[in-house]
Order: C-alpha cells, then structure tokens, then sequence
C-alpha cells in the first residue's frame, strides 16, 4: 500500500523524504512468558496460537514507515491496540518483539540515559486527558520539560512565552489548569509538548476529550501549526472523518493488527477489507477524491476548464456541472493527463458506482 | 432466563455447605457437653501453655542492657526539639540556675489565639477561623491553657516525624511490590489492630517514663495512616501524568518528587489529617507514660473519682480536636480544590500576609508578656471552672434517677451481659479455632483457613483463652449492640436528606473525639464495670455503622433506582429488592470497621474496670511486665485481624457476585 503514491506536482516527492521512524515485526503480547513464546516462533504467530498460549495480543506483527514531516494517522476503535502501538514507537511500553527504528537506530537497545536524552529533546507528546500538572500554573506546565533539563528560568519562561503565543493563549499564563476549558487545557498540552522543539510529534487522541465544536476548532489550529513547523506528526484517532481531515496517511487498526495503510482517498477507493469499507461508506468522497482518480483518456472533446490531478473533486463540481463541459486535467508542466467529465462528478455525488471511471 | 438459570445452579453447594455446617455445629455442640471427660478441648491446659511472655521478657531485657547506649542517644537526640516545643509553647526557658536565673517566657496565650484565627481565616475563611480561634480561646478561659499546650508541643513534633516517614515508607512500597507484599501491608494491618496501650510498654522499657518515650510511641501509632495514604496517592495518580513525565524526559528522581507526589498532594492531605488525628488520640493515652498534658490530667481525675474534673479536661481535649480537624479538614480540602491564580508579589509579607502577620502579632503579645502577666498566663479572674457544676449534675443525676440507672444497669448485667459472657468464657477452644477455620475455607480458601485458625490458636496456647473470650464477648456484644442502633440510623439518614444533614456533623464530631472521652460521662453514671465499658464503646464504635449504611445506600447507581420505577416497584419494593441487596457490600464494611473500633475501644475500657486481655495489658502496663503486655496485645491484634479477614472476604465475595 505504501508505495502507492505518486510524485507530488510541487515540492519533494512524497516518498523521497526520509524515514523518521519505522516499526519492523513490532509484537506487544501479554501474560507469561510472552517474550519466549513470540522469538521460538521467530516472530510469527495466528491468533489461535496467541490464545491457545493463553496470552493477549495488544499490537500484532506491525510494520509501517512513518516519513519526515508527514501526519501518519493511526485509526481504530478502543481495543484495537492504537494506544499500545504508539506508546511502543516512544518505548512507554516495551514492545514484546520486533524493532523500532528512530531514523534508521533500534530505539529498543539504546541505554536509559540515551533515551532520556531522546525524549527530551526530540519527542513529544499529547494526552488524549491533557495529563497536565495540577499544581503548576500555566506557564510552569508548559516551561516542566524545560526545567527538567536544567535550563534556568528565565531561559526557560521566555521560550514557554513563546509557544503560549503560538498556540494563543496569551494573558493565562498564571492561570491554573482546574480554571480552564477542556480546549483550553489541551492549548497548554500542545504547548508544554512543543516547547523543547520536537522532531517527532506524538498526538493521542488529542481531541477525542473535547466536544465536537471545539474539536474542529482544535483540527483547523493543529493544521495551522503544521504548516508553521512541518513535525513528523503520529495522530492517534478513533475518529474517521478526523483522520480524513488532517491525514496525510492512515493506518487502520483492528484487534492490535494493521488491516491497511494509505492515503485517505486510497482507503475510500479501494478499501483492503469490508471493515475498511464499512469505515468508509458515510464519507463524504468528493471530499476525499481527487480528479487524478477521476479522469479518463482525453477523448478530444471541448474542454471547460483546467484542473490539477491532486484537486479534490468538491473543489471543482460546482463549476464543472455549470459549465457542463469537461475539464482537463494537467500536470505541474501544463500538459493534459486526462479529463474529468461532469457525469463522472454527478454520478460521484449521487454516490452511484462507476468502476470505469477509474479506468 | 439467565438468572434463573445460575441460581439454580448455585444451589447444591450453599446446600453442601448447610450440611456441612451443621456437622461441625453439632460437633462443637457435642465437645461442649462432653466437657467433663474431654476438657482439653475446652479450656487449654495449663501445663501445655507456651511461655511466649517469657520469650519476649528475656529479649526485651536483653535489648535493654545491650542498647542502652542507643536508646540513650535516641532519648537525648529527640529531646532536643521536643523541650524547645514544649518550653516555647507551654513551659518557659529558663536560662542559668538558681536565684538569678532568667525565664524567657512561652507564646502568649493571646497571641496563639490569634494566630489560631489567622491560621483557619486563610483555610477556610472567617467562620472557620471564628471557630479555631474560640476552641482555643475556651481552652485558655477554662484553665486548661498549659496542659493543652503540652500535648500540642508533642503533637507539633510527632507529626513531622510521622509524615516524613510514612512518605518514605510509602514511596519505599509503592516502588516494590515484594516490599509491599511482604512487609509494609503485615505490618500495618498489625500495626492499626494492636491496641494503643500495647505501644506504650516496649516504649515505657526502652526509653523511660518520659515526653520523648510518648513522643516514640505516638509516631509509631500514628504512621501508619500516611504511609497508606501515600500508597494510595502514587498509584492513584493518572497512567497519562506517568506517561508524560516519561516522554518530558524526567529521570526517576524527578518523576517521582516534581511530577507524581505533587499530583498525588490531595490524598496526601488526606494522610496528614488522619496523622493529626491519631497522633492527638495518642498523645492522650501516652500520658501514662509521661506525656502529661490533658490526658495525665484526665488520668489523674479518673484515677480520684473526680468527675467534673476529667470531663473539663476531657472538653479541652474536644476542643483541642475540633480545631485541629477542621483546620487540617480544610487545608486537605484546599489542596483538593486545585490552586487559584492570584497575582504573585515579590514582598515577602505581601505574599504571605497572614503568616507575617501572625508571626508579629506572636512577637508583640510575647514581648508584652514580659511586663504584663495577663499575656504570659491566663488571669484567674477570667477563668472559670465548671467542674463543680458537672459534679452537681451527677449528683442531682444520681440522687433522682438511681433506681432507674440501677435497674437498667442490673438487668442489663443480669439478663445479657451474663449469660453472653458465661457461653463465651466456656465456649471450647478448639472448637472456635474450627469452626472460625470452616468459615475461612468457606469465603476464600486453605490460606486463610489457616491463617485465621493459627491466630485464634495462638490466643489458647499462650494461655490466655479466658480473658480472649471475655474480650469477644464484650466486643462483640458492643459491636452488634452498634449495628443495631448504627443501621437503622444509616438507612434514615439515607432516605431523609435533612436527617442526614442532622446526622453527619454529629458523627463527624464523634468520629474526632479521642477515645479517652467517651469514658467520662458514661462514668459519672453508670460508675465501672463492665456496662460502662459497653456503653462507652457503642458510643465510640456506631459512626461507621451509620456512615457506611448510609453512603451505601445513596452509592446505588441512579440508573438502577429509575429501572426499578420503571418496571413498576413500590417504594419499598426498590428499597428491599434493589437498594439494599446492592449496598450490602459496602454495609459490611461498615460492620467490619464497627468491629475493629468497638476492639480498640473495649481495650481502653480496661481503666473503668474489665477483666479481659485490655486489663492484661493495663497491669503489664504498670508492672512494666513487657512479654506479658506484649503478647496480650498480640492476641487482641490477632482478634481483630481474625474479624477483619473473615468480613473482607465476604464482602469481596459478595462484591464480586455483583460485578
């Protein structure tokens, strides 16, 4: 799946960027002797093996690649393992097998002190409950990581007055977590969480808290940030219009296994399994589906209009059925790939299936 | 469908274990009547007693003589802050001998008064500091000022000493389980059933009759609360706050001291405030070795008869306890709450103006105290005493009301104490270790069978079986006599809002008083013996009757309640059928803790009178006889122990039954 996706118009190719972080066989197992029980079988075990051993599988056999600056969703529903998985790439748990590999390093054999270094400087995190600190204020919460490090005060509260500007909350800074809004308190994780300028950027279930109005505020704010900071970002949801939104990949989850990973117009055109399409029904996939996906061979008719391949069909429909003539489709270079026709789009809202259109 | 189904298929054993019930009944029965030829079996014989007692009296003598030099260092080490409390609050410095030595005086009675108003107006605002302020202010009006500050001094210093340790302690069991496992969760289940007077004689050994033998003691007895405390709060603090000092990069060190006992501050609180607590109930029995302070002045009454003097003493002490719990209540209650912005200032006696505050206005009535006596002593012209009054009371009690006091007092001891006690003093020994095995296998397995039927053999083999069975029998008929005035009360409570708000400041208020002043008034009237031990400890023991009944009941999901409306019960209906059956877990818990505190209680009783193993502890306690009071502590610990086993395991049994 991963190696779907094709060069981008503009800018570094999608797939060119570096590795930040990778799982390889990655196993989370409970109950005794898990470790024995997953190397005799050099890493490979059916579900009716683990049961039969009487043990549970969190996190089963997962191998994903996470890029330099891309948002890597990870979906599923409680209990499919998401939480054990991302606490398994910052080591919070120690993984029962496998490798995570942090830019091409095992994370599992460095020593102590090299992760605290790690995390210190390279990791952050966002709790799904805020997780600040009760009896620090604003500000404190926010400069702790800092402080941790040995960085002195004043160092430390001038770059934690910065991070407060940027994720707004100037004039709160003495304000004491018990005094603000869920939203609110979730502005200070962010903010306590990027304040020692994180390469990888953890974010689980960091709105799932909130109600849903506040949620979208939130989604458009992380948005805003990532096009300020460009982090390596793992998003952990059980929410799939969320992960629509802000992924640039998902990976969808089901009892600790990765069923599928893609882009989010992957998984609603051709979604691996019936779970992932059951997932994918309510979408909306105008939204989701790009002309790219669209088009067909150009048959020589009058064209309307032009469209890039990455466009989003809901950025165009209403133009394309008022003009009622076919758009080009062109690449970064100005040459027509393909075209889009407004029965396509029509069909595509009314959500009837047109298997040929993607031919 | 379901349901029908698993009580069916529950029933052939509860059927089993009626049978097999009456079985071991019947054979205790038929050991009883067969007491003539079998009377081993009933009361242990006394050429097969194990001389524990003795044991312990050659290593207590032997640590004596081998540690003196440590017990010694420990005595003078201790000392030090212990005369610098006492002479600052109560007593005075002298400084050089004789003729031209110079007293600098004590806090001036005003002055602590004062700072007691400023110290509960920034807890919890004017009427809490209207109250501290007037506790202390009756203590002083009432003469009681010098003993009260006495055993203030040695609470001021016991509790520091009792939290840093159960920190440590506590932080030491939550890092390692095999720890708390093995050691801290023993010794502190020993450690709340052994009775106070138990503390006092190794104590009395070791390190004298002195304030720093009672200090000793009081932070032994009273640790315990906070080390739970601790452990509870760590292992309460949220799995994200773990994780995030994790991910911040904290070292073990800093997650432990800046991340998680921070979060953990409220339960903390909690800790401290039950440390305050225990450490003043005591502070009040330690005064048998030496503390002083109001509870030597209660003694001393008690020990003359004098009536209205140990209850004015005894008043002081309630209100000594009333103002510390509340402050303490509201401080823990503060911390609680979370902290609130408020603009910081860098002046030190802005930041903290209260405090600066009370540390002048102590200055100023100090200094003033030099050249005006009304602020080093309380003038006896503004004091007044009550003893004569109490004294009039009783008398006017006594001459009115005797024939009925008697009457009740002489049925009471005719028609229930009696035959109780003659059926427990005669119930044979090996019977009740089997039978209190047959319930352990019951509710939970072979390890507690054996645990609970080791414990009661112990009580039997280190002869002591008689005065064991006179302390269930007035303990347990103390305790049921308490359920059956706490439960009712709880149920009330339960279903009338109002009754609850009459209710709860009544028993918050019982629950505070130290243990020592439930005894007087029930002296005065009914004088010693073992009615008065009876009535003293329904007093003592009926609050968590009533609390837990009533949280029980009010616990019940709400969901449950409307269900039950729904599918068309009568009030009483939801009552009996849901309510009850759902909060019987929780009331069980109330039983089992009337149980531990009605045993506390009856051993304290041992000063009006009992001949039970209290009694055995009291005479061990003024022989300085320590195997002998050692080992009748352990059997009343083992006692309770017994008991606690035996209820937790029902009531787990009962919790996991619904889910």
């Amino acid at each position: 799946m991963t190696e779907a996706i094709e060069p981008q118009a503009v800018g570094v190719p999608k797939d060119a960027r570096p590795i930040k972080l990778a799982c390889r066989n990655v196993w989370k197992l409970f109950g005794a002797n898990a470790a024995d029980f997953i190397r005799q079988r050099d890493g490979k075990a059916s579900p009716a093996d683990i049961a039969g051993a009487g043990l549970v599988g969190a996190v089963r056999a997962v191998d994903l690649e996470i890029r330099q600056g891309e948002i890597f969703i990870i979906m599923g529903l409680s209990g499919s393992g998401k939480s054990t998985l991302v606490r398994c790439m910052s080591r919070l748990v120690e993984p029962t097998h496998g490798k995570v590999e942090f830019e091409g390093k095992d994370l599992l054999k460095i020593s102590d002190a090299a992760l605290i270094e790690l995390r210190r400087h390279r990791m952050g995190m966002v709790f799904q409950n805020f997780a600040l600190l009760p009896h620090l204020n604003v500000l404190e919460n926010i400069a702790f990581p800092l402080s941790i490090q040995g960085q002195d005060r004043a160092t430390r509260e001038a770059r934690a007055r910065e991070v407060i500007e940027l994720v707004g909350l100037r004039g709160r800074e003495h304000f004491y977590p018990r005094e603000l809004s869920g939203g609110q308190q979730q502005r200070v994780g962010i903010a306590r969480s990027l304040a020692t300028k994180p390469e990888i950027w953890f974010l689980d279930e960091p709105f799932s808290a909130l109600d849903p109005l506040i949620r979208r505020e939130m989604q458009d704010e992380l948005m805003r940030l990532q096009t300020m900071l460009h982090k390596t970002i793992v998003f952990i949801t059980h929410d799939f219009d969320e992960a629509i939104r802000l992924a640039d990949r998902i990976a969808i989850m089901k009892d600790g296994e990765v069923i599928q990973i893609g882009t989010p117009e992957e998984l609603v055109v051709n979604p691996a399994t019936d779970y992932v399409a059951e997932f994918t029904r309510d979408v909306d996939r105008a939204k989701v589906i790009s002309a790219r996906s669209l088009m067909r061979a150009c048959d020589g008719s009058e064209h309307g209009g032009t469209v890039s391949p990455e466009a989003k069909i809901s950025s165009f429909s209403g133009s394309i059925v008022s003009a009622g003539k076919p758009f080009a489709v062109v690449n970064g270079t100005g040459k027509p790939i393909g075209e889009v026709t407004p029965q396509a789009v029509i069909d595509l809202l009314a959500g009837i299936e047109h298997k040929s259109a993607r031919a | 469908m379901t349901v029908t189904a698993s009580a069916s298929a529950a029933r052939p054993p509860v059927q089993r274990w009626l049978a097999v019930w009456a079985l071991a009944l019947a054979a205790v029965l038929v050991v009883f009547l067969l007491q003539e030829s079998l009377p081993w079996a009933v009361n242990y014989p006394t050429e097969a007693v194990v001389p524990v007692a003795d044991w312990i009296s050659v290593l207590m003598r032997w640590v004596k003589s081998n540690f003196s030099w440590l017990t010694r260092s420990i005595t003078a080490v201790l000392g030090v802050p212990l005369d610098l409390a006492l002479n600052l609050l109560a007593k005075n410095f002298k400084i050089g001998h004789g003729a031209d030595a110079f007293a600098l005086p004590r806090l001036s009675w005003v002055g602590v008064c004062a700072a007691a108003f400023l110290a509960g107006h920034a807890a919890g605002g004017r009427k809490l500091g209207v109250l501290v302020a007037g506790c202390f202010a009756y203590i002083a009006l009432f003469g009681q000022w010098t003993s009260a500050m006495l055993t203030l001094g040695l609470i001021s210093i016991a509790v520091p000493f009792c939290i840093v340790t159960g920190l440590f302690v506590g932080i030491w069991a939550w890092r390692r389980p095999w720890a708390e496992r093995l050691i801290v969760s023993p010794a502190l289940d020993l450690m709340q059933t052994i009775p106070t007077f138990a503390y006092l004689i190794p104590m009395l050994l070791l390190f004298g009759n002195s304030p720093v033998s009672a200090m000793i003691a009081t932070a032994i007895f009273a640790t315990p609360p906070m080390v739970r405390a601790t452990m509870l709060g760590l292992a309460r603090v949220p799995s994200e706050i773990d994780d995030f000092s994790e991910m911040a990069g904290c070292t073990a060190r800093q997650k432990l001291w800046r991340v998680l006992l921070p979060s953990a501050r409220p339960t903390l609180m909690v800790g401290v405030n039950q440390v305050i607590m225990l450490a003043l109930n005591m502070v009040i029995i330690a005064s048998m070795i030496g503390a002083g302070g109001l509870g030597y002045d209660v003694l001393l009454a008690l020990r003359a008869l004098k009536v209205g003097e140990a209850m004015e003493a005894g008043l002081a002490i309630v209100a000594l306890a009333i103002a510390l719990d509340r402050l303490s209540q509201a401080i823990a209650h503060n911390h609680a709450q979370g902290q609130t912005y408020r603009a910081a200032s860098p002046v030190f006696w802005r930041r903290y103006p209260n405090l600066t505050l009370a540390v002048a206005i102590l200055a100023a009535t100090t200094l003033l105290s030099l050249f005006v006596p009304a602020f080093a002593a309380v003038p006896k012209a503004i004091t007044f005493t009550t003893a004569p009054l109490w004294k009039a009371a009783v008398s006017w009690v006594t001459i009115n009301f005797f024939d009925t006091i008697e009457a009740f007092r002489v049925a009471l001891i005719l028609n229930v104490l009696n035959p109780v006690r003659a059926f427990c003093e005669g119930f044979p020994w090996l019977g009740a270790v089997f039978l209190l095995g047959l319930a352990g296998y019951q509710l939970s397995g072979l390890r507690l069978a054996f645990l609970v039927a080791a414990l009661t053999a112990f009580c039997a083999i280190t002869g002591l079986w008689e005065k064991t069975m006179a302390t269930v029998y007035l303990c347990g008929l103390s305790a049921f006599i308490s359920c059956l005035i706490g439960i009712p009360i709880g149920l009330m409570a339960s279903r009338s809002d109002r009754f609850e708000k009459t209710v709860t400041p009544i028993i918050d208020t019982l629950q505070v008083l130290p243990s020592f002043c439930f005894i007087i008034p029930v002296v005065m009237l009914f004088r010693v013996g073992d009615v008065t031990a009876m009535i003293a400890t329904v007093a003592f023991a009926v609050v968590p009757a009533i609390r837990y009944t009533n949280h029980g009941i009010r616990q019940v999901p709400p969901a449950l309640i409307e269900a039950a409306k729904v599918s068309g019960c009568t009030p009483r209906q939801t009552f009996f059928r849901v309510q009850l059956p759902l909060a019987l877990p929780e009331i069980m818990l109330g039983v089992n803790q009337t149980i531990l505190m009605a045993l506390a209680m009856i051993i304290i009783c041992a000063m009006v009178g009992t001949r039970d193993l209290g009694q055995e502890v009291f005479i061990a306690l003024s022989k300085a006889d320590s195997g002998r009071g050692i080992v009748a502590g352990l059997a009343i610990a083992f006692i309770g122990i017994v008991a606690d086993r035996l209820f937790s395991a029902w009531t787990a049994k009962a919790r996991s039954r619904l889910g």
